[in-house]
């Protein structure tokens, strides 16, 4: 009975997150301007960084959490480096 | 793929409602990454995500392994804690990079600040 | 002491989120943790930075507190302006004069004012410490100075000396 409520509780939240992916990248391909798009990208990733953690509880495996730390942490590195080149339009220089 | 780890009754609605909970918050944030009109109002939205939807998602994941292993489970502070500080950078790098940018093509902003100089000054 | 551990709080962090990662407190974590740590704070050394000074006092737990009640405050008032019919609001920039030129104070500062949903952390003049910010739902200028000042700075103050 609490295997079901919490199974249907999961994919409902899945099936959430994936509205939730879908919104932001919508803003990823639409733009208009190219910091809008950086910002669909850092809503993409946070997204499917929860997506991975309900994965995670849903099969009761400690690897997703791995798998979403490393997602946040290149997510932000990407972003950071997305940002600085729409300010100086140079990453390295 | 409909499973579940195996919970207690109270167990499993809390995880249940703090998943559902933020689940929802996250995709308030993201519908608002939509429907906001200026990329400066856009850039309000995604933080709901980031905090509380991520906070209770990582909650009911943390009380969810405390009661299958029966011990204290607290690892994911450490994705709370990387978030919580990250995102804040990141959303102030990007914020700057479009003032800088609207600044450079100036009018293309609604709410275009003023520029330094002619600064309204609040006391 | 100070050169054996020039960073004891970067130092204890580390062992922390070493820990964490391993989810483990058996002795050879810790052993390892800290000989890491060690190593990742005498590295920084070169770069000159001086270590924070934090006053242990009621005002930590009093922070984050209220960081944490404004958060969720703020979440349900930007989820009711984008869930309105038109999710037209009156967003604006806001300039507030600041006290303090604290390095961490202002990083802890902006941290905060950003991760709090509806304000965003633009731009700090540090000729004439003025801080801008950009507000999503800007009814009256001074409400949103009182949070600042007198809410958050003057609690980082009283952290920071």
């Amino acid at each position: 009975m609490s295997t079901m409520l919490l199974a249907w509780a999961i994919t409902a939240a899945q099936v959430i997150l994936g509205a939730a992916i879908a919104c932001s990248f919508w803003r990823l391909v639409q733009g208009p301007r190219a910091q809008d798009r950086v910002l669909g990208f850092d809503t993409l990733y946070v997204n499917v960084m929860l997506v991975i953690i309900t994965l995670g509880v849903q099969t009761g495996r400690m690897v997703y959490y791995e798998a979403a730390l490393v997602i946040a942490l290149l997510g932000f590195s990407t972003t950071v480096a997305l940002a600085k080149f729409l300010m100086r339009g140079e990453v390295i220089e | 793929m409909i499973q579940a780890p195996e919970l207690p009754l109270w167990g499993a609605l809390i995880v249940a409602l703090l998943l559902l909970l933020g689940a929802a918050i996250t995709l308030i944030g993201s519908i608002g990454l939509l429907r906001l009109r200026s990329f400066q109002q856009r850039m309000h939205a995604p933080t709901l995500g980031s905090t509380l939807g991520t906070g209770s998602i990582l909650l009911g994941s943390m009380i969810c392994f405390s009661l299958l292993q029966s011990r204290l489970a607290i690892h994911e502070i450490l994705v709370a804690l990387f978030l919580t500080l990250t995102t804040p950078v990141g959303f102030m790098l990007l914020a700057r990079a479009a003032l800088f940018r609207s600044r450079e093509r100036a009018g293309a902003i609604p709410d275009q600040p003023p520029r330094q100089g002619e600064t309204k000054r609040v006391e | 002491m100070k050169r054996l551990i020039p960073y004891p709080l970067m130092t204890l962090a580390l062992v922390a989120m070493w820990l964490l990662l391993n989810q483990s407190v058996a002795p050879v974590h810790l052993f390892m943790g800290f000989i890491l740590a060690l190593a990742a704070t005498w590295i920084t050394v070169p770069l000159g930075i001086e270590p924070p000074n934090i006053r242990l006092s009621l005002a930590i737990p009093r922070l984050a507190l209220a960081v944490l009640h404004d958060i969720v405050r703020s979440n349900i008032a930007v989820a009711r302006i984008i869930l309105s019919r038109d999710a037209r609001t009156t967003s604006g920039f806001v300039r507030i004069p600041l006290d303090t030129r604290n390095r961490y104070c202002l990083a802890v500062l902006a941290c905060i004012i950003t991760a709090t949903p509806g304000t965003i952390w633009m731009e700090h003049d540090s000729r004439r410490n003025i801080l801008m910010l950009h507000v999503l739902d800007l009814v009256d200028e001074n409400h949103w100075i009182g949070i600042v000042k007198q809410r958050y700075e003057r609690l980082l103050m009283e952290i920071f000396v």
